[in-house]
């Protein structure tokens, strides 16, 4: 994975040191809390219910054993002994002291990580498909240019107080696990018609109070123009966006505003300048940083799918997690696996520091220390020796990170809701702890196979619930707490926004509406059919009827 | 009027007149749009040295064409969190060539002066009671950075491949 050069560790030493000036001014008084607040966002420190957050990049999801070993350190020293992995592929620490943070990013620094821009109105971590380098189904590695735009987009003088955040996220392959296309700009890499690989260029989609689809404003793009195009999205965006209203401050609006072509039209206009300027990149920086991402040292191995039948055939558990959460490489006799942090009755996304530890003893053991985190708020180890699988399962049963349930309907997105977060209308935690404890029979999870299931706590969104199969949200009726389900979301290749389904039901009630969604889809699907399949083909009435009852459909 | 110029204390020799009723009669002077667009010939005729400042919404567009006559472009930040400027500015000096004086007015605090450096401001009207101390602070920041700007600085990219 990439490594700090002298340039790289030199910046974030003095933004460090910037920001621990910034926070000694603060108290003294020499900055208000107004001015004070878009720069401690800038370096991931949220003021929320019940004391400051602390969000930390996590680059493309990419991390290495000592990283996490930090993390825990600092959940040990400085939180409450965990953390939480989020859907941008970032880690929050809940329980944070103002005064604290500048040491706590010292220590990060250390391990070459920040928390720089993982909030604030200005480019965020930069988020990407978690099996990067590694998956069967990839085109191309997008690493190596998460990473171009990583160092670009990093305190960019323009950039850093545009009207409102800004997100980009990059897949390197057809089956987008990134969901780039509810993403300020989406990267798709694919191949042009002469054969050449490039990026399909997304722009304006996300989720929050006005969801939308992003649109496509350049089909193929040379990765070489890719700092510049980026750049004149940003510019445009910089200039045309709304700062009037800071919910209609999002690129999305604008760009739908003014429609897509119209948006186009100015990109193209700006980057008739920028595109052969001194944002073209270079090639000896595209090879100096893949030297970082070239493959480990793979031993050469045998696939051992058929040894590994005659083990599965006599344990059906470890069968259903094999099935489940492993997932195929690209090498032979490896295999990449998936480490639920979505057991029953668990925090989606919550880890204690001791376990840190050790799925960081894990990486080193089976993985050549690297982790990644996905946007479902799971942990991967991604180049396991196929043979050492079924040791590895064992660890990892005994650590509770064995749920064969990824993909499936208690791999919940969950925010952190109303349990933590300023912003939010309702509890979500509880909704996913009440669902998973629900569905707790792995052959009736199986059974009803491809589903996912998010939960936001406010329309803002962060559980990404428009996209989800089922999404729900929490709201907020004169003091009391409402759950509005959506159907049909998804974040994929084929992505699509839930239709909402129905007046909000109580908590209490939510679990007993999934359970009749997952009946009629039982009575309404064909053969192997995925639930969303089904809900695409027979549309919301009938699962609207066994939710709300009969009446609904005369309403 | 006290600003921070090229790195010095130094005395601003134009009145800004963009905000008053009336232009003054004599001497170098800084006008809004309108007034320019109102007066320009008088303003062409009287032989002094001339200044524009644009609020956040009026992006240098509007004066390209007349950038020859002024010595001062003034840019607004009307809060230090609305950053159209810094796209403006560096479309003055990458794009039309602006070669004057790039005055950041309006809400300039040292903690946003590093963005404004970098995107090719020269001259700083701080709301600080030691603007220079805040000026030496914020270049003092940082020693590395990544983004090819107005200013000229090599990046990080650049010093790495200049061999």
């Amino acid at each position: 994975m990439y490594r700090y050069d002298e340039f790289d560790a030199r910046f974030v030493n003095e933004r460090v040191a910037q920001f621990r000036r910034q926070v000694k001014r603060r108290l003294a008084g020499e900055l208000t809390e107004d001015q004070f607040r878009p720069l401690r966002l800038m370096n991931g420190l949220y003021l929320q219910l019940h004391a400051y957050m602390l969000r930390i990049n996590v680059p493309y999801g990419t991390l290495a054993s000592k990283q996490m070993r930090k993390f825990a350190y600092l959940a040990r020293n400085y939180d409450r002994n965990f953390g939480h992995f989020t859907t941008r592929q970032n880690l929050q620490f809940n329980w944070i002291k103002l005064e604290q943070v500048p040491d706590i990013l010292q220590h990060l620094a250390d391990v070459e990580v920040t928390g720089i821009q993982s909030s604030g109105n200005c480019v965020r971590n930069i988020t990407a498909d978690q099996y990067a380098g590694r998956a069967k189904d990839e085109l191309a590695d997008p690493r190596v240019y998460c990473e171009l735009l990583r160092q670009y987009s990093f305190l960019h003088p323009e950039f850093s107080y545009l009207p409102r955040k800004f997100k980009i996220a990059v897949t390197g392959s057809p089956n987008d696990r990134a969901a780039v296309a509810v993403h300020d700009i989406g990267l798709r890499m694919h191949k042009n018609e002469q054969g050449q690989i490039g990026f399909e260029v997304l722009v304006g989609g996300g989720l929050g109070r006005t969801p939308y689809i992003a649109h496509t404003i350049r089909k193929w793009l040379a990765p070489e123009d890719l700092l510049a195009y980026v750049e004149s999205i940003l510019r445009v965006y910089n200039m045309q966006g709304r700062r009037d209203n800071i919910h209609k401050a999002r690129i999305k609006i604008i760009v739908n505003q003014m429609g897509i072509e119209k948006y186009r039209e100015l990109v193209d206009k700006d980057f008739e300048f920028t595109k052969n300027g001194a944002l073209k990149v270079p090639e000896d920086e595209v090879a100096r940083i893949n030297a970082y991402f070239a493959p480990p040292q793979y031993e050469k191995l045998e696939d051992q799918t058929q040894a590994l039948a005659k083990i599965r055939s006599g344990d059906r558990v470890f069968d259903r997690w094999m099935r489940g959460n492993v997932i195929e490489h690209k090498v032979p006799g490896y295999a990449i696996v998936n480490l639920s942090l979505k057991a029953p009755g668990k925090t989606p996304g919550d880890i204690t520091a001791d376990k840190m530890d050790a799925v960081a003893d894990l990486a080193d053991q089976y993985s050549f220390g690297e982790i990644r985190v996905t946007h479902r708020q799971n942990l991967v180890l991604v180049d396991v020796k196929q043979s050492e699988l079924y040791e590895l399962w064992h660890k990892l049963v005994e650590l509770g990170l064995a749920t064969p349930n990824l993909g499936l309907l208690t791999d919940i997105i969950c925010c952190p809701g109303l349990d933590f977060c300023a912003l939010a209308n309702a509890r979500s935690i509880p909704i996913a702890q009440d669902i998973s404890r629900a569905f707790t029979d792995l052959d009736e999870l199986q059974k009803i196979g491809q589903f996912t299931i998010n939960i936001s706590g406010c329309m803002n969104a962060c559980g990404h619930h428009h996209v989800g199969h089922i999404g729900i949200l929490g709201v907020d009726k004169r003091g009391e707490e409402f759950f509005q389900l959506t159907l049909g979301g998804s974040s994929d290749q084929h992505a699509s926004l839930g239709d909402r389904l129905g007046p909000g039901l109580p908590q209490a009630e939510v679990p007993a509406a999934i359970r009749k969604i997952v009946d009629t889809y039982f009575v309404v699907r064909q053969q192997q059919e995925r639930f969303l399949d089904t809900y695409r083909r027979v549309g919301i009435e009938p699962f609207k009827a066994a939710v709300y009852g009969e009446e609904s459909q005369a309403a | 009027m006290a600003l921070v110029k090229n790195g010095e204390l130094a005395t601003s020799s134009f009145v800004d007149a963009s905000g008053a009723e009336a232009i003054p009669a004599a001497g170098p002077v800084i006008v809004s749009l309108d007034q320019w667009k109102a007066h320009r010939e008088a303003l062409l005729k009287r032989g002094t040295e001339l200044g524009i400042r644009l609020h956040s919404d009026q992006p240098p567009e509007l004066i390209a064409a007349d950038l020859p006559h002024f010595a001062v472009v003034a840019l607004e930040f009307p809060k230090f969190r609305d950053g159209r400027a810094y796209s403006y500015a560096r479309l003055l000096r990458e794009r039309y060539g602006f070669k004057g004086e790039l005055r950041a007015v309006g809400e300039v605090l040292l903690e946003q002066l590093f963005f404004m450096l970098r995107t090719g401001f020269d001259a700083f009207d701080i709301q600080s009671a030691d603007p220079l101390k805040d000026y030496r602070t914020a270049l003092a920041d940082f020693s590395v950075w990544y983004q090819p700007t107005a200013d000229g600085r090599p990046t990080a990219m650049q010093l790495r491949h200049k061999h």
